[in-house]
Parts: structure tokens; C-alpha cells; sequence
């Protein structure tokens, strides 16, 4: 989120006031800002439903299809009703904080805004409506545990699935979103993060807990001996094509404004995806002798991911340097290094999210610098660098234990996995009583 | 009578169906199958994780015909099919017992 947040949070609560004292009519929403965080927020619900909920259904075998696209609808159920009772509260309620001071809210809100209980009809967040800003939001928040699925799909009970979401959306994303975007106070806001559109809070601390979540299930049963090919790669190119025309919303929509903060995050997405994409293509060419569509559009999320932090503060040139390397570095931690270590992070949540997000993340602090064609307010670059690495480091320690203590938990109460013979069914018919193709 | 069974690439069904009219057969049966020979597989790879594919798909024709007409059906199949190169499948001819159309009961020679 653009660093000017605090400002209209700050208008946004002195409007009652404003308004009690003086009979004039509330002031009006801008109508530019408003019809464009329209857009973006339905953007952004487009990336998770069909986009990325399709980009996933591809990847896993046609006995599994219905199960990742099951997830996907019922984790944006789940989040847009947790969001509206207490999760925007938890996230983005203010009370308390203060500027410099580290304190209870300097972690999470309160639930003071439970049920949104203090947005009117008129409510501003800068100059468009309250609404948009809260609805905007929610997709963010839906988006982030979506993109756990991939990580433990073709074996998760769907039970236990839902109980881990709506847990770790309230133990992790809301205080991490709270931490970096909630203003002055906030503890990652404080330090100085550069967290424009959510490299740290969506795909670092998606990622992470995709990881632990792999680990912590184990393995599919045959993996790696067993071929395990992606059953329906059209349609995982059609949700990448999704992801990118929806991340315009998730990037462009975080100015919060229809400006040139804006205009520029729109810029830089496009040049940054489409360098890694050319980035991974290449270095599959080169080591693998052939280019493939599944490596084309993994290269597109790596570099969509990658700027996503940056996208406030990177010019055109830091964006392809940032996109380049994601795609690079992305495809070998989602190739060779994933084959090394031996986990079953089933369609690489870890090797492109959290992989892509610390790059993004850390290239942030270096081509904010307008030295470097940045537009950031950055002069001594390893110095944010290294404030950047205290926000990665920070959330990949606090989502790892948290995630791994709430999977624990779960699985004292419900198995987390579906047994061997329905996992050899299939999770569509042994969880669903459906089959995804009937032919 | 013969049945002539033949594997051949997808790719050559068409030319294969055209040349079997020229050699005046009324009617055959297709089928999509898969199988391996000295042509093998091929490897698949998925962001680093190779897959090897023994089984390559081909299309199997049967086709049912007089005696005297079994030699120029297969000549018909093997210069249609004919790439050249491994992989271009076999023929396989064996003797075929008893025809009977089931619209009319008629038998053999007559059903054909």
C-alpha cells in the first residue's frame, strides 16, 4: 500500500466529526478514484476465481480438478464472511497506534470495527467510498490462502482445509497485512518496509506457509517415482492469462487512486512479467533443450509476483531487471532445487510465491532508489535492502511457526489428509461425489 | 477370408482410408490404441520432473475381405502408410472363420 495510507486513514476517522460539526453535506467521493478501485477490487476477486483457481486445476491429475476448484470458490466464501465479522477490523482497525511506539496494536487491530460496525454508507478511505476500500481488501485477503492450495493439493481433506484457512487467515494474514499496511505505528510500516502491493504479506507469507504445509502433510503417495503430469495445461495457461490481466488490479488498484502511482504500478507490471517470462523460457531452452507452455506461464506468476512489492517505486528499467530474475531464479527453485530436497510442494507455491516474493522484496529496496530510476524516497539503498530483509526474514519466521503450530493443532482434532484409497480415487469422487469429466 | 489388421500413425488415417476405396474395400473399423515397438517411447518434462512415455498412440484398422482381395489391401495400407522412418506400424493378416450381416442373416462371401 502507497505510503501516504496514514493520511487517509486519518481523514477517514475524523470524518464523522467533520460531519457532526458542520451542517454542510459530507464531501463527495471522487469519481475518478472511486470507478477505478471499482474496477481493481473485481480484477482482483477475477485472479482468484477463475484465474488462479484454473492456473492450479491444470496442474493436478483429472481426478483432482474438482477439488482445487472447490477450494478456491469455498476459500472465497469463507474469507469474504470472516472478512466482513472481524477480519478487516483485525487488519486494518487503528486504535492505539501510535508512530515509533511498539505496542500490542503495532501487531494487530482491535475488533472494534467487528462487523464493520463503523462504516456508514458515506465513509470515505482518502476520496472514495469506505466500501470499495474494504471490499478492495477482502480480495487480497482471499487471494492469500488460495494460493496455499497449491502447495498440498491431491491430498488435503477438505474439512481440515477450511478449519487451517479460516485459522491461519486470522493468526497470519491479518496481523502480517496489519503489520506492514495498517500506517504509523505498525510494525513493519515503521521499520520502513516497501510493501507496495503485498510481495511480503501475499506471496512471502503464502509461500512459506505453502511450504510448511507440504511438510507437514508429507508427500503425495508414489511421489516422486510415481508421474504425477499436469492434466489439463490449456487451462492452466488461460488462469495465467487471468493472473495477469487481473494483477493490474492488484498492483495499479494499490495506489489507491486513479494517479500517476497508478499508472506507473501498471507500467512495471507488464514489463516485469513480461521479462520473466522470457527469462524462464530462455533458461528452460538452454538447459532442457525445449521451451514449454507450463514454464511460460510459471515465469509470468514468478515475474507478476516479483514487482508486486516494487510496483510503487520501480521505473521501467528496475522492472525488467526485477522480472528477469524472478524468472530466472524462480525456475531453479522450482526445477532443481525442489527435485533436491525432496519436497512435495505439489504445483510450487514455494518455489515461485515465496521465491519470487523475497526477490521482489529485496530488489524493491534496491530500484526504489531514483538513482537506479526509482521513485521511492530511498538514497542509501543497502540500507533499505536491509530493511527489506528484516520484513522478509520477519514474516518467514513468524508465518513458519504459526502455520506449522496451527496445522498441528488441526490435526489433533481431524486428519489432515484424505487415506490412501481415496487418495488413489481421487479427491473428486472420494471428497465431492462428483467427477470433473463425464465422457 | 481374410482379416486384415493393420497399426499404423494417426497422422496417415486419411491416406490409408483413401487408398482402401481405390482397392474397393466397402468398410472398416477403427480404433485409437497405444502401444510401444521399436520406434519407443518419448520423455515428458514438467518443470524439472521427467516423465518417460512408453506407450505411443497409433490407430488400428481391421478390415474384412474376400481371399483374392487380401494382397491388394495390404499393398494399399503399406504404400499409404509408408513414411519411411520407425514407427510406421505392421500389418497383420489372419484367417477369418465366418461373416454374418446382422440386418439380413447373410453369410460370408455375401456379407462382405
Amino acid at each position: 500500500m502507497v505510503r501516504a495510507l496514514p493520511l487517509l486513514f486519518s481523514a477517514a476517522v475524523l470524518l464523522p466529526g467533520t460531519v457532526l460539526a458542520s451542517p454542510a453535506a459530507p464531501p463527495a467521493p471522487d469519481s475518478g478514484d472511486t470507478a477505478w478501485m471499482l474496477t481493481a477490487t473485481a480484477l482482483v476477486l477475477f485472479m482468484v476465481i477463475p484465474g488462479l483457481a484454473l492456473f492450479y486445476a491444470g496442474m493436478v491429475r483429472s481426478k483432482n480438478i474438482l477439488s482445487v476448484l472447490m477450494q478456491c470458490f469455498a476459500i472465497t466464501g469463507l474469507i469474504s464472511v470472516a472478512w466482513v465479522a472481524f477480519g478487516y477490523s483485525l487488519a486494518f482497525d487503528t486504535s492505539g497506534m501510535e508512530a515509533g511506539t511498539v505496542n500490542l496494536g503495532s501487531f494487530i487491530g482491535t475488533l472494534d470495527n467487528a462487523f464493520l460496525r463503523k462504516l456508514g454508507k458515506d465513509s470515505l478511505v482518502g476520496d472514495f467510498p469506505e466500501s470499495v476500500f474494504i471490499t478492495f481488501q477482502m480480495t487480497f485477503a482471499i487471494i492469500t490462502p488460495a494460493l496455499i492450495v497449491g502447495a498440498f493439493a491431491e491430498r488435503m481433506r477438505f474439512s481440515a482445509m477450511l478449519v487451517f484457512m479460516l485459522l491461519w487467515f486470522t493468526a497470519v494474514y491479518a496481523p502480517v497485512a496489519h503489520m506492514v499496511w495498517a500506517g504509523d505505528g505498525a510494525l513493519m510500516w515503521d521499520w520502513g518496509v516497501l510493501d507496495f502491493a503485498g510481495g511480503t504479506v501475499v506471496h512471502i507469507n503464502a509461500g512459506v506457509a505453502g511450504l510448511v504445509a507440504a511438510l507437514v502433510l508429507g508427500k503425495r503417495r508414489g511421489y516422486p517415482g510415481t508421474p504425477m503430469p499436469p492434466h489439463n495445461l490449456g487451462y492452466t495457461l488461460v488462469g495465467a492469462a487471468m493472473l495477469w490481466v487481473g494483477w493490474f488490479g492488484f498492483n495499479a488498484g494499490s495506489a489507491v487512486a486513479a494517479d500517476e502511482t497508478a499508472g506507473m504500478a501498471m507500467l512495471v507490471t507488464q514489463v516485469a512479467t513480461a521479462a520473466a517470462a522470457l527469462g524462464w523460457m530462455a533458461i528452460e531452452w538452454i538447459t532442457h533443450g525445449k521451451p514449454s507452455a507450463l514454464g511460460i506461464a510459471s515465469g509470468v506468476v514468478a515475474g507478476l509476483v516479483a514487482i508486486t512489492p516494487a510496483a510503487g517505486t520501480a521505473g521501467p528499467v528496475g522492472a525488467l531487471v526485477i522480472g528477469f530474475s524472478a524468472g530466472v531464479v524462480c525456475f531453479f527453485c522450482a526445477t532443481t532445487l525442489k527435485r533436491r530436497l525432496g519436497y512435495d510442494d505439489s504445483l510450487d507455491v514455494f518455489g515461485v510465491h515465496a521465491v519470487g516474493g523475497i526477490v521482489g522484496a529485496l530488489l524493491t529496496g534496491v530500484f526504489a532508489a531514483p538513482a537506479l530510476g526509482g521513485f521511492g524516497e530511498v538514497a542509501d539503498i543497502p540500507a533499505q535492502v536491509w530493511i527489506q530483509a528484516k520484513g522478509v526474514g520477519f514474516t518467514i519466521a513468524y508465518t513458519t511457526v504459526v502455520t506449522y503450530v496451527l496445522l498441528k493443532l488441526v490435526g489433533l482434532v481431524l486428519p489432515l489428509r484424505v487415506d490412501e484409497e481415496q487418495e488413489a480415487e481421487g479427491l473428486d469422487l472420494a471428497l465431492h461425489n462428483e467427477r470433473g469429466y463425464n465422457l | 477370408m481374410k482379416m486384415v489388421m493393420a497399426i499404423i500413425k494417426p497422422f496417415k488415417l486419411d491416406d490409408v482410408r483413401e487408398a482402401l476405396s481405390e482397392a474397393g474395400v466397402s468398410g472398416v473399423t477403427v480404433t485409437e490404441v497405444k502401444g510401444f515397438g521399436r520406434q519407443k517411447g518419448h520423455t515428458e518434462l514438467y518443470r524439472g520432473a521427467e516423465y518417460v512415455v512408453d506407450f505411443l498412440p497409433k490407430i488400428k484398422l481391421e478390415v474384412a475381405v474376400g481371399d483374392d482381395q487380401a494382397e491388394r489391401v495390404v499393398e494399399a495400407i503399406q504404400s499409404a502408410a509408408n513414411t519411411g522412418k520407425v514407427g510406421d506400424g505392421k500389418i497383420f493378416v489372419y484367417d477369418l472363420d465366418k461373416v454374418l450381416r446382422i440386418r439380413t442373416g447373410e453369410l460370408d462371401g455375401d456379407a462382405l
